[in-house]
């Protein structure tokens, strides 16, 4: 699988796609740090940024991954080399050197600005964290559509619909419900509802850390009294590592039963 | 070397493979002959593993294929259609596919030798031409030197200068006692290097034997008249 992986890495970090997302990050770090002033405030600012933004490349890139190297995938299933490790080395090929742009371009402009000598940067890994496990859950999401749909089209359909879904459907969704259902205790809905959507999931999760949750209300409350423990950190990072192994496992599932 | 039993594939409605029974003996080439849609891709994928089959039993050497992969340690393919990584260079290619195999000992200069690949060798693959694809394909497949080679339409897109250095080197590799496999639209290019064909005709073998076995059973005087009455009769 390593092998695999160190190729499909390679393969990516010498596609013009990975330095455009590096530079883009760059770029989005150093304005967001001139124009904040302020290390604390440009970290909520790049957390809506990296939120709905981390997943949807995440998602495309997945796709156009697995449908571009189709040939490759065919030349390797001929070797002496195990299914699942090749659907597994390119998955985790794909989601690491995009979580390095991610990690790199990001961090670069924050260590200059001085994050090391700064209160927020347990706020920024944390940060940094969640946009890792992101990458990794929808770039996984993103693999196990295209593995289901020889179709591209189709394929490239079902995965913007997917983000769409998770980054704005399925607040709406959530918010209506609240809506309708206000007279009734909502608190321990809303909870699994959040644990339900690895987007919602990381904003909580950092909202809670920035200390600014009085901002959501009495939910908030709620949300700081489960989230804001130690405990309530570790459901949250065993709910989003559920997330990335949930859809790895799927991969390795379908890889095995499918034809080529 | 190859046993193939009641062996059936279907991809959603469309019936592939509708048991087939084979026995290919070690050393030799053999032929698989068949019109569009036949089968032959399918059947070798079976082998292959790449495709899994829906019933039946496949053993390479005594041993059933099911769940494993390191019988294609055993296996050359040449696969029909000549697609690899754009982002690589001929020579990263080949020194890729020989570290995934784990191999040190190749014939990879000897090949890139024969079909004149050298200029190539820091070209990035989505830069080259159909035939010259081809080509490295040739290469990545006989480099490695595995008893049972796959071929699936090796000839296309080569120029005639390659296509006798190819035929020389599938001669070459079955003086070794090799078994080779190919699947090919060219009759006379089948006809000059076979020993035996199987002709495969809506999911079944039709027939297995030798070309002058085939001659006598259609009546015809040459091969092509041979392969050309039973696609007929078929078509009717």
């Amino acid at each position: 699988m390593f092998k695999i992986l160190k190729y499909s890495f390679y393969d990516l970090m010498r596609s013009r796609w990975s330095y455009v997302y590096f530079l883009f990050y760059l770029l989005l770090g150093l304005m967001l740090l001139f124009l904040n002033n302020a290390l604390s405030n440009a970290v909520i600012t790049m957390m809506n940024v990296i939120i709905v933004l981390v997943p949807l490349i995440g998602t495309i890139f997945g796709v156009m991954y697995y449908y571009s190297s189709r040939e490759f995938t065919e030349l390797l299933l001929a070797q002496p080399i195990k299914r699942s490790s090749i659907f597994l080395g390119q998955y985790f090929g794909v989601a690491s050197s995009l979580a390095m742009s991610l990690v790199i371009g990001l961090g670069i402009p924050f260590v200059f600005y001085g994050i090391f000598n700064s209160s927020a940067i347990w706020d920024f890994s944390l940060l940094l964290v969640t946009g890792v496990f992101l990458t990794f859950i929808f770039t996984a999401l993103a693999f196990v559509i295209a593995l289901f749909n020889e179709n591209k089209i189709k394929g490239f359909g079902y995965a913007i619909l997917l983000w769409l879904f998770m980054a704005v459907i399925y607040d709406a969704i959530f918010l209506i419900s609240l809506l309708y259902f206000q007279e009734y205790p909502l608190d321990k809905f809303s909870l699994v509802a959040t644990l339900f959507n690895p987007i919602d999931l990381s904003r909580v999760l950092i909202l809670l850390k920035l200390d600014i949750s009085a901002l959501l209300g009495y939910t908030g409350a709620v949300f700081q009294k489960f989230f804001g423990t130690n405990f309530g950190l570790v459901i949250a990072s065993i709910a989003l590592l559920f997330w990335v192994i949930i859809p790895t496992f799927f991969i390795w599932r379908i890889a095995k039963k499918k034809d080529f | 070397m190859i046993e193939v039993k009641d062996l059936y594939k279907k991809f959603g409605k469309n019936e592939v493979l509708k048991g087939i029974d084979l026995t290919i003996d070690r050393g030799g080439i053999f032929s698989i002959l068949g019109p569009n849609g036949s089968g032959k891709t399918t059947l070798i994928k079976c082998v292959l593993g790449m495709v899994l089959q829906d019933s039946g039993q496949i053993f390479i050497n005594g041993e059933s294929l099911k769940n494993h992969f390191k019988y294609r340690n055993e296996i050359d393919y040449l696969p029909q259609i000549a697609n690899f990584p754009g982002n690589l260079k001929v020579k990263e290619l080949v020194a890729m596919l020989k570290d995934l195999r784990n191999t040190k000992t190749t014939k990879d200069e000897e090949l890139i030798a024969l079909f004149n690949l050298e200029p190539f060798l820091n070209k990035k693959l989505v830069n080259l031409s159909g035939g010259t694809k081809q080509k490295v394909n040739l290469v990545l497949t006989f480099m490695f030197d595995s008893p049972l080679i796959i071929l699936d339409e090796p000839t296309n897109g080569l120029d005639p200068i390659s296509h006798l250095r190819l035929k020389n080197l599938i001669k070459a590799e079955k003086e070794k006692g090799k078994t080779i496999l190919i699947t090919s639209h060219i009759l006379s290019f089948v006809e000059e290097v076979s020993d035996e064909i199987v002709f495969l005709l809506e999911g079944k073998i039709y027939f297995k034997g030798s070309i002058n076995e085939l001659k006598t059973k259609t009546a015809q005087p040459d091969f092509e008249h041979a392969i050309a009455s039973i696609l007929s009769s078929s078509y009717v």
